[in-house]
């Protein structure tokens, strides 16, 4: 196992740069149930409420009482590791890149056993363990066995170094990042969290350099921080950055936004719609464009390979807030080009992340009543989120209301959201 | 039929004893726009987006999309472009007499000031000095104020904004009615990014060379550059800005025909 302590060697950079591949990505239409909740950082099992079976591997019908009606249930994952092994050989060409490897037979106390990755914090079967789903490089639910609180324990970091966690999140220790917009309270917040992150390298991006930013200046300071031109509304611009740096950015961080709080009555004309379009979904497009293809050459580049492209979109890229609608129409467009974007990212085991806020307490949000998310717990957020290797992150009490009521109907939400609610 | 004039025109073109001066910045995705409150409309900067680079999206032809605002790079005002111009005949870059868009060119050479005051205004004592050595502005003539403002090369030098906003150089209210009513320029022409001072939403009117010379039917050119290599008077300048119709003013290629000295 990779117990690391400290920093990893950097790559030798003359050696040749592995191609991604990935574990099996083959899933039964059920079987992606586990991937939906991995997806939200969340472990859920199928439950029947009609005998109360918990069960695993995913079914159609209950394996007791063949009940249809299943509902997927988040678990604890607590149980029992009862055995473990450890692979030196496999025919799949991902795991031969990655031996050896420890798995091991959990029993569940809900019930089911089942085979799972073992973290390197594990001690030796039988032992407690703890259940967590996360997405392999493939994008599918994996499950590893690991030892209570390894995130939060005496030399947290080190655990994170183990393989399976560095394979299936995307912590930005010892990576490169770039925050495409370092001149809003976001970009510098996250910018921060990225270096106390252990983060390498931080590149902050600055448009219009005219119009100053004490706080991208303050922030500038900090050794790892180097702030760099880049106007995501022109093409050159980001050619020339991705040209640069391209080869060198591990996680890219697209929280460069335009947003105006108006709906259609209130703002006449199609001036300030096209620049949120401009920047929110084109922008996307052009750092897509230039970016993407290198980031997924660079899949599977060792120890500190480019992992993450995370995409800073809004809870209202779900169902219309009409009193920003323009920029919640702009969102929803950003949202449609992201799934692209993780589908096409997805062959290297690039994850692409999107981050559906709430309302920013920001001076485009003025006129909210709060709640509304600071930048700092924002950035927080999205740190926190690429160490859990979620895919889906719904930030804050607001965020994660909506989400409910919009899983629970989006017509419901819809009316509810016309009237302001 | 010829014509004299046109004649010994070209002779003195192609001799070299007239030459002409490109008074035009290089139009680029950097060339900095003016900057207003973000919640007010905003003036595009120019964006060039490629249609085809002899590749598969069109293989034996190099051609680019552009977007711009009317008032981006070095560019045209037309009297609509301010309110107090709005119900004038023939203010729109469509309707402009082609003949106000060739004319004598006067320059004042402010640099001086300039380097040591970026909000140097210009004023009537100071036109009057310049008119003491060079000779009265004749009318219907262009008035250029040379600043080598344009040698800012870097954007931020350009723009010149600090937390009250940008500084850069313009005329004040009394020369500007002085200019209209007593010498009856055809145009007013800046190095900056505007007519008026970066500081002239204070002077009162706000911003007074676009209300008293677009209120009286004339015209503004600004980001004009190489205003250094033309004399004092005696060049005559080509400004004729694109025929869109309607149009408060558009990006332009501004020449210059300048006698070779003796």
């Amino acid at each position: 196992m990779s117990e690391t302590p400290g920093r990893p060697k950097r790559k030798n950079p003359l050696l040749r740069t592995r191609v991604p591949l990935l574990p099996p990505r083959g899933r039964s239409r059920v079987a992606l149930g586990l991937t939906a909740a991995a997806a939200l950082g969340r472990f859920e099992l199928q439950v029947c409420p009609e005998c109360g079976t918990v069960q695993y591997p995913p079914r159609e019908a209950c394996h007791r009482c063949l009940s249809l009606d299943l509902v997927w249930q988040a678990q604890s994952g607590e149980g029992e590791l009862i055995s473990e092994t450890v692979l030196h050989h496999s025919h799949d060409l991902y795991f031969r890149d990655r031996m050896p490897w420890r798995l091991g037979m959990v029993r569940l106390d809900c019930g089911p056993t089942l085979l799972a990755h073992l973290h390197c914090g594990v001690a030796v079967a039988p032992c407690r363990v703890r259940i967590v789903a996360r997405l392999d490089k493939a994008g599918q639910a994996a499950l590893i066995a690991v030892s209570g609180r390894f995130d939060i324990c005496e030399g947290a970091a080190e655990m994170a170094d183990d393989i399976h966690l560095r394979e299936m999140t995307c912590d930005p220790r010892c990576r490169k990042v770039l925050v495409t917009d370092g001149k809003t309270a976001l970009g510098q917040a996250l910018t921060r969290a990225f270096v106390a992150a252990g983060a390498d390298i931080v590149w902050a991006g600055c448009a219009e350099p005219w119009k100053r930013s004490a706080g991208l200046e303050e922030v500038e300071r900090l050794e790892a921080v180097t702030v760099v031109p880049l106007d995501v509304t022109n093409g050159d611009s980001v050619k020339s950055l991705g040209a640069a740096l391209g080869a060198k950015v591990d996680i890219l961080i697209n929280n460069a936004e335009v947003h105006r709080p108006y709906g259609i009555a209130a703002r006449y004309g199609t001036e300030a719609a096209r620049s949120e379009m401009d920047v929110n979904y084109l922008g996307l497009l052009r750092l897509a464009q230039e970016f993407g293809p290198v980031m997924r050459a660079r899949g599977a580049d060792g120890y500190s390979s480019a992992t993450a492209w995370v995409n800073l979109l809004s809870v209202y890229a779900l169902s219309s807030f009409p009193t920003h609608g323009t920029y919640s129409a702009s969102k929803a467009a950003a949202y449609s080009l992201a799934q692209c974007l993780r589908a096409e990212m997805q062959s290297a085991g690039v994850r692409v992340v999107n981050v559906f806020p709430g309302p920013l307490d920001d001076e485009w949000n003025q006129e909210l009543p709060p709640p509304k998310m600071s930048a700092q717990a924002l950035a927080k957020a999205i740190v926190k989120g690429l160490q859990d290797g979620v895919e889906d992150l719904f930030p804050g009490e607001v965020a994660q209301e909506w989400l409910a009521r919009w899983l629970e109907d989006p017509k419901i939400l819809e009316r509810e959201l016309a009237i302001g609610r | 039929m010829t014509s004299d004039t046109l004649d010994s025109l070209v002779a003195d073109l192609t001799s070299g004893a007239i030459r002409i001066v490109d008074l035009t910045q290089t139009l680029s995705p950097e060339t900095a726009p003016i900057v207003l409150p973000p919640e007010a409309g905003q003036c595009w900067p120019f964006r060039l987006e490629q249609i085809s680079r002899y590749d598969e999206r069109g293989p034996a032809w190099y051609w680019n999309n552009f977007s711009c605002g009317e008032h981006t790079g070095t560019h045209f005002d037309a009297p609509i472009h301010w309110v107090s111009g709005r119900d004038l005949p023939n203010n729109t870059t469509d309707t402009v007499p082609p003949q106000h868009l060739i004319g004598p060119a006067c320059v004042i050479d402010c640099s001086g000031r300039v380097a040591t005051n970026p909000d140097f205004l210009l004023t009537v004592d100071y036109v009057m000095d310049w008119e003491r050595e060079h000779g009265r502005i004749l009318p219907r003539s262009w008035l250029l104020m040379r600043s080598d403002w344009s040698k800012r090369s870097d954007p931020c030098a350009y723009q010149n904004i600090d937390e009250e906003g940008p500084h850069t150089p313009g005329p004040d209210v009394e020369v500007i009615r002085f200019l209209i009513e007593e010498r009856d320029i055809i145009g007013f022409g800046s190095e900056a990014i505007g007519t008026d001072a970066g500081q002239g939403a204070h002077l009162r009117p706000p911003y007074p060379c676009h209300y008293y010379m677009h209120g009286s039917g004339r015209y503004g050119l600004q980001c004009l550059t190489n205003l250094e290599l033309l004399p004092p008077r005696g060049s005559v300048i080509i400004c004729p800005p694109l025929k869109i119709r309607n149009g408060s003013g558009s990006p332009l290629r501004v020449l210059a025909l300048v006698p070779r000295l003796t």
